[in-house]
């Protein structure tokens, strides 16, 4: 123990809520310090005998403790790679390292603290006023100013904290955990209700906890009463951070996980009752913010809560009880008190005089008194952060110098009680915090029985909210608590600091209002008091009061700013939680994985890649016989007599005379004409059809066909069932794979003349019932696509490569795939179309059929067809068969840009490279010449194809 | 006036009310004009214009995370009271914008 440690750390105290039998050490700017478990980062350094804790925002002034809770804007600071943590709040820890924030080069000697010396020209707007012009110049002063700025520093390579998230759907959410919450938590547990209690602070008990004797054995008894009661579900170091419609509520809960990990719990509370106690406020005078000056709960925290002394020798401003109850701890704790002013009787304090703490301090007599320590108490503010939330706007009451809340403008399902409401023993406010708590809990049934009412149930026929609306409820009165008698102090006879984060004095408010910001809200925005990181809550009553004395208007009149959430910071990685990104594999993906596959990342889903060379893959699929896992296709399920007439709505193209075991393909548009989707869809059977859609457009067609069935022919008798992983999906592709399929199917007829191409049929494959062939052919080869029970796909992928090993058969991926479509010039939806290609645009003029009554996207193609605007797709193919144009690469005419590569490869067949492109139509015919521009800027020469297909245009190989 | 069932809660017409982050929001609710005799300016008016009053207004809503069920919710767009639900396409009466 240190000799500054035997001198400010008290004997055993007996509300203290450290463990004097589990010492910690910890580092405060590279010197070892020591504390005790229960102790905070700023408790143990004060026992110490520290007084400084960082340097103020724009002037760079020593600033100390002065709430010693989380709102203490002086007690700002590193802890290892986290910066801004509230030392006044975060519990010390074994080897922590802590450090100031926002000095150079040290805490004692501020570089910065010039600033302080050129205070008179830090005027309110200085920086909107200086740096303003000349306008080129704002990077360079930008730069400089940074260096001056208030944060800590986050290093880059420190390892992500694991964020949470949680739900919770308590009966009634109390906020705050002081006697006022806690016996309002007992009596609607009581009443029945699911309560959640949440409080800021390490634990339960509000102002209780560092009172006397009385209060804590009043502590003792409602921790007990509540601890007994199993209803309730009780939050310490959380936050509620705000209130949202219909009491969707979040909360900051920092002790999961530890201290660097939040989470954030999500709430819909059927009631919310708001006890967040009162939070005192400081005192405007010269030199108010001089480390030694505390507010008297600050004092008591430190004496009653951690055993420190807060100084040696004290002056005390009081008005009201809270300050008279300091003075005696100062005194039992050994402080000497050696002056009270008590403002109820013309007391002030007219200055704190010192350099880096309270040397001595003028009183209203104009005596100077000699002394390390001022406290004040001077009254409260309320803060209604929440209450503001829900609407309600607070209400000045002069004679008791504080807002309050108006509860008649609060929803039926928040409710007030404690501090904030008003004022009384401790009886007095626990009886009215039970009344509250009970009227909460029978709110939260009625409110509960409203939802369950206006739940649709199966007896009741139409749809639509079954419950009449609800008829006026009729509350009982609540009991008032009585309101007590407070002197109006907010700033004294000198100039001091309001807002202390920002260093905005009583100075700054008075020239903001002399220039014309004569409001709170306006003179707040241009002198930014209240917008620090404690957003108002010590400063916007003393910020509301000045500008009300230097506009002459009253408080009241004037009217306080508006909280708003959240109530306390809250980080990133909370809001985000944790990374939930769901994976999709298909059945085979264990194969792939012993495979080598490299996978691709297309959607939600990993994909083969290649399993080797992709060009390899393509050419044995051309010569041999390939498989290609396609289990990502999306699938749905048609069933019932309008079906066709789904389809014809939906696509492009005609689909009443699809003949069962046929199968078409088909586009989908928009109703602007914009291409949405496309595949093939097989008539299974009378009123059965199967639709596959393209991969990523799965879960969007599904939608689609819903929307359009649900919102414009709910007289369609059609069921939509999407099937994606129902099945597995693989295509055998190459010359040899009716060979191979017919190895292992049975009851298939494969022969071309009984199983065209186009067609589609159900059957055994390797053993496996209800299994679908389809004969397609994207890569333009006979080709089958089968979809196979998902919980086979693995057997039958497996047979079938073993099946064929004779036959040359070879996995081959999704970039083999590519090459082999980019080869036969099929497009692909989002590659070669973006959001505005009409079907005109895609080549799809054989597809639309503009004399059908009506499909989506009808008139936009009929516009398009008749004008002929738009750009084409075309096959492109570089004269230098070597390069290979970048996707993406433009089409130009000197410096007009005429179009864009939109697919291109080097073909395994054709040993040259292909392109499929979008170009202005004019450019369209075949034979045309084009230049490319490279992505380096080089330019190449290119034709255009007679069509999109590069091999095989007459499409013979997949019909074979 | 139903204040407990302003948004954020959702009556859905199936399920009652939900939290509104198990919905998609599709928009107002838009008549598709008759495909073949719409001039370009009213079709694309059904397409892109919407009337985005500060009041009540009739939209629909997807309950994704629920019943699949498409609903025609009217709401006021200030204080997010909910009028009336419906299943969508059910009872669709649209307003003529106003000009």
């Amino acid at each position: 123990m240190s000799e500054r440690d035997r001198a400010m750390r008290l004997p055993v105290q007996p509300g203290e809520v450290i463990n004097r039998a589990e010492p910690l050490e910890f580092t405060w700017n590279g010197r070892r310090f020591r504390g005790y478990a229960g102790d905070t980062i700023v408790s143990a350094l004060a026992a110490a005998g520290e007084r400084v804790f960082s340097r103020s925002l724009k002037y760079h002034r020593p600033r100390g403790l002065l709430t010693a809770s989380f709102h203490d804007p002086g007690c700002m600071v590193q802890v290892g790679d986290e910066p801004n943590v509230r030392g006044a709040h975060r519990l010390v820890a074994a080897g922590l390292a802590v450090t100031a924030q926002n000095t150079w080069p040290s805490l004692r000697l501020d570089a910065k603290a010039v600033n302080r010396l050129a205070g008179r020209f830090l005027t309110a707007g200085f920086y909107y006023k200086t740096f303003m012009r000349p306008r080129f110049l704002w990077p360079a002063y930008e730069s400089v100013l940074r260096k001056f700025v208030h944060a800590g520093t986050v290093s880059p390579s420190t390892t992500p904290a694991r964020p949470d998230k949680r739900h919770a759907h308590p009966d009634v959410l109390i906020a705050g955990g002081g006697p006022a919450g806690m016996a309002a938590a007992l009596s609607a547990a009581r009443a029945g209700a699911s309560v959640l209690l949440v409080e800021e602070e390490h634990a339960l008990g509000g102002h209780l906890r560092w009172g006397g004797p009385d209060d804590l054995a009043a502590l003792a008894e409602l921790a007990g009463l509540l601890a007994a009661e199993p209803g309730v579900e009780v939050l310490t170091d959380a936050v509620v951070l705000g209130r949202y419609d219909a009491n969707a509520v979040a909360i900051l809960d920092r002790r999961h996980g530890g201290a660097e990990a939040e989470r954030l719990i999500r709430v819909r509370a059927k009631t919310l009752v708001v006890a967040p106690g009162l939070i005192e406020r400081p005192y405007v005078f010269a030199g108010n913010d001089l480390p030694g000056v505390m507010l008297s709960t600050a004092v008591r925290r430190l004496i009653n809560l951690y055993a420190v002394k807060p100084g040696r020798r004290a002056v005390v401003l009081t008005a009201n009880p809270q300050g008279d109850a300091a003075i005696a701890d100062l005194k039992r704790a050994g402080v000497e008190v050696v002056r009270v002013e008590d403002a109820r009787r013309g007391g002030d304090v007219t200055a704190a005089i010192g350099r880096t703490g309270v040397r001595a301090v003028q009183v209203a007599d104009g005596t100077r008194v000699d002394c390390d320590l001022l406290v004040t108490a001077v009254g409260w503010t309320a803060p209604t952060s929440l209450l503001n939330a829900a609407g309600d706007r607070p209400v000045y009451r002069p004679q008791a110098a504080r807002f309050f809340p108006d509860a008649a403008r609060l929803p039926e399902d928040v409710l007030v009680t404690g501090g904030i409401a008003g004022d009384g023993s401790l009886e007095e406010l626990t009886r009215h915090a039970a009344a509250v708590g009970a009227e909460a809990a029978r709110r939260a049934a009625r409110i509960a029985a409203a939802r369950i009412a206006a739940t649709p149930t199966a007896a009741a026929g139409e749809p639509g909210p079954g419950a009449s609306p609800a008829a006026a409820v009729s509350h009982p009165d609540l009991p008032e608590l009585p309101v007590d008698a407070h002197p109006e102090l907010f700033a004294g006879r000198t100039n001091g600091f309001v807002d202390f984060s920002e260093d905005v004095s009583a100075k700054d408010l008075r020239a903001a209002v002399a220039e014309g910001f004569d409001g709170a809200e306006l003179a707040k925005r241009f002198t930014t008091a209240t917008m620090g990181p404690l957003q108002g809550k010590l400063e916007t009553v003393n910020t509301v009061a000045v500008v009300a004395a230097a506009t002459g208007a009253s408080i009241a009149e004037t009217g306080t700013t508006t909280w708003r959430p959240p109530y306390a910071p809250v980080t990133l990685g909370a809001l985000a939680g944790r990374a939930f990104d769901p994976v999709r594999y298909s059945p085979m993906q264990p194969w792939h994985e012993a495979h080598g596959a490299v996978p691709l990342v297309a959607g939600a889903w990993i994909r083969p890649d290649r399993y080797g060379d992709a060009a390899a893959e393509a050419r044995n699929v051309r010569e041999h016989v390939g498989i290609i896992d396609v289990t990502p296709i999306g699938k749905l399920d048609l069933r019932g007599p309008d079906v066709p007439a789904l389809l014809n709505l939906l696509y492009v193209n005609k689909w009443s005379k699809l003949g069962i075991g046929r199968v078409r393909y088909g586009v989908m548009c928009a109703d602007d004409g914009v291409v949405l989707d496309d595949g093939v869809t097989g008539r299974l059977g009378d009123e059965h059809y199967l639709m596959s859609t393209t991969s990523s457009g799965a879960a969007t067609i599904w939608e689609w066909a819903e929307n359009w069935l649900q919102t414009e022919h709910p007289d369609w008798r059609v069921h939509v069932t999407p099937v994606t992983t129902a099945y597995a999906s693989m295509n055998v592709a190459g010359p040899e794979s009716r060979r191979l399929i017919e190895r292992v199917t049975k009851g298939v007829d494969l022969s071309n003349e009984a199983f065209p191409y186009m067609h589609v049929r159900t059957g055994q494959i390797a053993g496996v019932d209800d299994c679908v062939l389809w004969r397609i052919g994207f890569t333009g080869e006979l080709s089958y696509e089968l979809h196979v029970p998902a919980g086979y796909g693995l057997h039958v992928w497996e047979t079938l490569l073993e099946a064929g090993a004779d036959l040359g058969i070879r996995a081959f991926g999704v970039e083999a795939q590519r090459i082999l479509r980019l080869e036969k010039g099929h497009f692909i939806v989002g590659q070669d179309t973006d959001g505005l290609t009409r079907a005109f645009s895609a080549a799809l003029d054989w597809a639309i059929k503009l004399d059908k009554d009506d499909f989506v996207g009808k008139p936009e193609l009929a516009w398009q067809a008749a004008d002929g605007s738009g750009p084409r797709l075309v096959g492109l193919q570089p004269a230098d068969h070597s390069v290979v144009p970048e996707e993406a690469s433009l089409i130009v005419e000197g410096s007009h840009i005429a179009g864009r590569v939109t697919s291109s490869r080097m073909s395994p067949t054709l040993h040259r490279s292909i392109c499929l492109a979008q170009v202005e139509a004019r450019l369209a015919e075949p034979g045309t010449e084009v230049t490319v521009r490279l992505p380096g800027g080089r330019l190449i020469a290119a034709t255009v194809m007679q069509q999109l297909a590069h091999v095989d245009p007459d499409g013979e190989r997949m019909r074979v | 006036m139903r204040k407990d069932l302003v948004m954020i809660l959702l009556p859905c017409a199936w399920c009652g009310p939900r939290d509104a982050t198990e919905f998609a929001h599709i928009g107002e609710v838009s008549a598709r004009p008759g495909p073949d005799e719409v001039t370009p300016g009213r079709w694309r008016g059904y397409l892109y214009l919407r009337a985005n009053p500060c009041g009540w207004t009739r939209e629909t809503w997807y309950h994704r995370m629920g019943c699949r069920r498409y609903i025609t919710v009217e709401r006021h767009t200030q204080t997010n009271e909910i009028r009336s639900v419906s299943a969508a396409g059910a009872t669709v009466e649209v307003p003529e914008p106003s000009a």
